[in-house]
């Protein structure tokens, strides 16, 4: 059958006469204040020692605000208030709990926008992701868990389940708020208490949300938010006072914490990097599948543990959609995260960017060819063009370790087999794509596939009902949904 | 160049065309859908709302098609279309009027020296249920009128019934009789219910030797969606990559305000390109678009909100 | 997996006969042949005099249990078993790092049939098992009762506990996906499908004390959810696990999905827990000391972890924990649309 070969279209795009005008999101409404402190016990205080750190704004390298950094005595201030706060908080019946819940979700949904451009300030991650995805899965998390408050004996793990006592959660920076939501929420449901630790690099909206907090009227230490380095996330997870450990971010600091808590009796859920295979067949839906790439490696800038990094598309018409995807990259529009037109904002860091360079060089290096789409990047901040990198093998760095940048590594099969082959040949197994028209094969691979979550005919959807987290060493461990609560109950 | 010659053509067997036909992508639906709603967020502010504005004026095709129509009203149409600020002649010009077969004479008229074209329904517009003997002559009374343009319906009950032979020899028959005059092929895509419908007719008119390929009669329940919109550009995308031959795509009915037709715009300039952007590639089928497109208009000019009663209504 | 259709016959196959399996080795040591028959499996393995008239009994040689064969130890080694009272009841092998290593291979290798098995077979098979562990019934309580020195009747109850909670977990092979996945109502038009699947090869250090309820508690919940296992027995009641061997070998259990090593959990606990290529690890035989490295070491490659209820009563109902300690969620999304 002579499939017609999309061929970059003809036209010049360069002398395009609708051009875009800025459309910027106001940041006032973020309404930052000059500097923060650690919230513990219901309050807002400075660090025991006093020490300050700054936080960037991606995008521009300016300071935005002051931020307590979290030492020792802050860590056992916060476990001793989470503890103090645990009974009163477990004993609550769980209507109860669920109406505080409720509130949050609903005082997250009054103060979406604000909580939006604060993250996109703080993060780099465009507007239109943080108020069309982050927010609106923030509340609905919440208001997914409030409701099980009250309903955990038909859970499914046991008819008495009962609360484990003070988690202590470590989120990284790639959805701060979201990745909060995703630990707060089920411990609060379940009568935990919570001592949380934001990233280093995103620490605003997590202080926000403590306002939110207190705005619910949630009871003084039932949840704690300690800012700080990797050094105030060793320290909690390491407290003796914890019962419970959950931490969202690398497979390294995965392992390190694994090893932290290892012969004593906290629970541990982590949920960490991934290397996804997003496959795609000769007869895929070619336009809904390069859609699908497109979202799957530079949603937030590729910071994402579950991005389809690695295209594997069957070599019948790897051209075909290699050339579809380039003349859907030329369209991303980089740049600034409050522009409500951005597709793809700042990288996070510049520890993060040198990361992204570095492993982009080295694909270079071992033979891999590299495209990006002429754009031009800001001057100012943290940049990485969307790059696709063709000729890759499997043995490349670049088709094993993951990124965490809006880098897509494209390697090819032959078979279905060779698919499922080449998708599970990782030690990681967080998620993966399969895109065909042909259900049975959907079935076939999704049985087959190593992966804690499966996107057919689509990719990156993210819903509070639905369990996410890895296989192998993405982690183990499930947020979401019913199975979500498991983590936080001695089931 | 692609070979045409490997696509089927006049003759093929109804099972060619179906292989072909089938053989297309597969659309999946919510994937279209999303990306469609995706670029719906699209802000367009300042100049650029301004470009689009005026675009999107230069880029109707005014319409009224109904049992009531008279000459009296195809005239004021004519008029507004031609001039549809009196007091700025800034404001572009519409591309054409498009009225049933028996008023092109009056339109033509009317809109003699605007540079305003005049088109036509034609075919047994909107059903298409006539004979092919009734819809050419149908076609060639339009023509002779000085109809430039012709929008004309597919058969789709010829299409549902997998008879795509029929449907293509019938475009393809209409196509002749249009003569010099551009043919609009108009899918009825709220009929055709499934986008895989829709992309294997967009494909069989095409071939047949649209044009332009068109949503909707404006007189079912579905019309222009920005979704079959999308699937209509895609299409039209893949045809020029593969034939080396353009396709121009027109929008109708439901298109009612200014936030919508910028948003079609959005998707033309984000899925086929500036190439496109221009009335001679893509139309809005609309009658009631227009003036709140020149309210905008003011407003984005004068920074204050206009009103209905400070645009003609005809 | 080629053969998925229902086992309605299960057992047709020949015995394989204990011992015979390897290939026409040689006997055990000549020390062991001068040792004194055991009569009847319910008279414990205890030596008799020497005068006891009658033909010489053969006496059972214990062997490893590793892809479905009856191998020594590699090492060549084997250590003396003792009843509670300390007296001689047999030599079990001393399996080695390498003897875990292949136990692995073989895992490996077997999982692919096992887990694609239907739940069906899957629940068929381990009734099988439940068959044949009633069929010796008598040969179990007799270890038991010299393993953990309880009265013949409470080894009897021990033994009929362990029958039954045996069939239990063999019927949920084909619920647990039922109880454990399901449907979820996520906003928007996607099917969304949340499914528990087998975590992989799964390394379990079996209960130090409870030599044979205790061991098919930790074991049928790794099989019953489509696991493969590495067994490490109690070091010092090896001998209702390696006669538990015999049962799976004659149940149509595939060959490889389950390796029973004799030994010394603080040797073999080690490399199984580093083993790149084992998914997670069940800690309940390990003792307290070595838990926490042991941990370490399974944190290099995140294995899933069991850790024991220090309290565990092995006759009390089992809940479903550990079930969902060797289990993984795969959630499948897909658009609906026309």
């Amino acid at each position: 059958m002579p499939e017609p070969t999309p061929e970059p279209t003809p036209a010049p795009r360069a002398e395009n006469p609708f051009a875009y005008s800025p459309a910027p999101q106001s940041a006032s409404v973020a309404a930052l204040a000059p500097s923060y402190g650690l919230f513990i016990d219901g309050e807002f205080r400075p660090a025991a020692d006093g020490r300050v750190f700054k936080t960037v704004a991606p995008a521009s390298e300016e300071a935005l605000s002051e931020v307590a950094e979290a030492g020792q005595e802050d860590v056992a201030a916060a476990v001793a208030a989470a503890r103090a706060a645990f009974p009163a908080w477990s004993a609550l019946p769980g209507a109860e709990r669920a109406k505080y819940l409720f509130r949050i979700a609903r005082l997250i949904q009054e103060r979406s926008r604000e909580l939006a451009v604060l993250e996109s300030l703080d993060n780099g991650k465009p507007i239109r992701e943080s108020r069309d995805v982050d927010l609106p899965l923030v509340a609905a998390h919440f208001f997914y868990y409030a409701g099980w408050a009250d309903k955990l004996e038909h859970a499914g793990f046991g008819p008495r389940p009962r609360p484990l006592g003070v988690a202590g959660q470590v989120i990284p920076w790639n959805f701060p708020l979201l990745m909060l939501a995703w630990k707060v929420a089920p411990a609060l449901a379940c009568g935990n208490t919570v001592v949380l630790k934001p990233a280093e690099t995103t620490p605003l909206t997590a202080l926000r949300f403590a306002e939110i907090c207190v705005q619910a009227g949630l009871p003084r230490g039932v949840v704690n938010i300690l800012t700080g380095d990797g050094a105030a996330g060793a320290a909690l997870v390491a407290h003796p006072g914890v019962d419970k450990v959950a931490f969202t971010g690398s497979t390294a600091v995965g392992r390190e914490i694994a090893r932290t808590v290892a012969g004593s009796r906290k629970r541990l859920t982590l949920e960490l990097g991934g290397k996804a295979a997003n496959i795609v067949f000769e007869d895929a839906p070619v336009d809904q599948a390069v859609e699908g790439i497109v979202d799957g490696i530079f949603f937030n800038q590729g910071h994402v543990c579950c991005a389809g990094s690695r295209l594997l598309v069957q070599e019948s018409v790897a051209e075909e959609v290699v050339a579809a995807l380039k003349e859907r990259m030329r369209t991303l529009r980089v740049g600034d995260p409050l522009d409500k037109n951005t597709d793809i904002g700042a990288v996070n860091s510049a520890a993060q960017l040198a990361r992204i360079s570095e492993l982009a060089a080295a694909g270079e290096a071992e033979g891999a060819e590299r495209w990006s789409p002429p754009c031009e990047l800001p001057e100012t901040g943290w940049w990485f063009a969307p790059t696709l990198f063709t000729h890759v093998s499997q043995a490349h760095r670049i088709a094993r370790e993951e990124i965490f940048g809006p880098v897509l590594s494209v390697l090819t099969f032959r078979t279905p087999e060779e698919a499922v082959a080449k998708a599970n040949n990782t030690p990681y197994g967080l998620s993966a794509g399969i895109w065909t028209e042909k259900g049975s094969r959907i079935l076939w691979m999704a049985d087959r596939l190593r992966a804690g979550v499966v996107w057919a005919n689509t990719f990156n959807k993210f819903d509070p009902t639905s369990p996410f987290g890895g296989y192998q060493e993405s982690g183990y461990g499930r947020e979401g949904g019913r199975h979500g609560l498991e983590a936080y109950l001695n089931a | 160049m692609p070979d045409t010659a490997t696509f089927p053509g006049p003759g093929a067997s109804n099972a060619a065309w179906r292989a072909f036909l089938h053989g297309l992508p597969g659309v999946d639906a919510v994937g279209l859908q999303e990306r469609a709603a995706r670029l719906g967020t699209r802000s367009i502010k300042e100049s650029a709302k301004g470009f689009a504005i005026d675009t999107a004026i230069s880029m109707i095709d005014l319409t009224t098609l109904e049992g009531a129509d008279t000459p009296g009203r195809v005239r004021a149409l004519c008029a507004k279309a031609a001039g549809p600020e009196p007091t700025d002649r800034s404001v572009p010009r519409a591309a054409a009027v498009c009225v049933y077969p028996d008023l092109v004479g009056t339109a033509v008229e009317a809109l003699r020296g605007t540079g305003v074209a005049v088109a036509s329904v034609a075919t047994a517009f909107p059903s298409g249920r006539a004979p092919l003997e009734a819809k050419l002559v149908d076609t060639r009374a339009a023509v002779a009128a000085g109809a430039a343009e012709i929008d004309m319906v597919i058969d789709r009950g010829a299409f549902l019934a997998g008879d795509y032979l029929a449907v293509f020899e019938e475009i393809a028959a209409i196509r002749e009789a249009c003569g010099d005059a551009h043919l609009k092929v108009i899918l009825e895509t709220g009929e055709l219910v499934t986008y895989d419908n829709i992309r294997r007719a967009c494909w069989l008119a095409m071939l047949a030797g649209a044009d332009f390929v068109k949503t909707s009669t404006g007189k079912v329940a579905v019309n222009a969606t920005p979704a079959n919109t999308l699937l209509l550009l895609l299409a039209v995308r893949d045809f020029l990559a593969a034939t080396g031959r353009q396709v121009g795509v027109k929008a109708a009915g439901g298109i009612r305000t200014s936030k919508d037709a910028v948003k079609y715009l959005v998707l033309v300039n984000e899925t086929v390109g500036p190439a496109w952007l221009t009335p001679r590639w893509f139309r809005l089928g609309a009658s009631s678009l227009l003036n709140d497109l020149l309210m905008q208009r003011h407003k984005l000019r004068t920074g204050s909100y206009s009103g209905p009663d400070y645009v003609t209504v005809d | 997996m080629p053969e998925t259709k229902p086992e309605t016959q299960p057992g047709t196959k020949p015995e394989t006969k204990p011992g015979t399996a390897r290939n026409g080795k040689a006997p055990g040591k000549a020390a062991r042949a001068a040792k004194p028959a055991r009569a009847a499996a319910g008279e414990a393995a205890a030596p008799a005099p020497a005068a006891v008239p009658g033909p010489l009994a053969v006496l059972k040689t214990y062997k490893l249990y590793l892809g479905g064969a009856f191998p020594r130890s590699e090492s060549g080694r084997t250590y003396a078993v003792t009843d509670h009272t300390g007296r001689w009841l047999a030599n079990a092998p001393l399996a080695s790092r390498k003897d875990a290593r292949d136990a692995v291979v073989a895992a490996r290798r077997a999982f692919p049939r096992w887990s694609g098995a239907t739940a069906y077979l899957r629940g068929q098979i381990l009734y099988r098992i439940a068959e044949m562990l009633q069929s010796r019934g008598e040969q179990f309580a007799a270890e038991v009762a010299a393993a953990e020195g309880v009265t013949t009747e409470e080894a009897a109850r021990l033994v009929a506990a362990t029958i039954d909670r045996w069939v239990w977990y063999a019927g949920w092979t084909d619920k647990i996906t039922q109880i454990g996945g399901g449907a979820n109502p996520v906003a928007g038009p996607y099917f969304n499908l949340s499914t528990p699947e087998p975590t992989g090869v799964v390394a379990v250090l079996a209960p130090r004390d409870s030599a044979l309820l205790g061991l098919v508690s930790v074991l049928a919940p790794v099989l019953a959810t489509g696991n493969t296992a590495v067994l490490v027995t109690s070091h010092p009641r090896p001998l209702p696990a390696l006669t538990l061997a015999e049962v799976l070998a004659t149940s149509d259990l595939p060959a490889g999905v389950v390796n029973i090593l004799s030994g010394d959990p603080a040797e073999l606990g080690p490399p199984l827990a580093a083993h790149q290529d084992v998914n997670a690890l069940d800690l309940t035989g390990a003792a307290p000391d070595e838990a926490r490295d042991l941990e370490v070491a399974a944190a290099h490659t995140l294995k899933r972890l069991h850790r024991p209820d220090p309290d565990e009563d092995w006759q009390a109902a089992p809940g479903l924990a550990r079930l969902r300690s060797f289990l993984e969620t795969k959630t499948v999304w897909h658009p609906k649309g026309i």
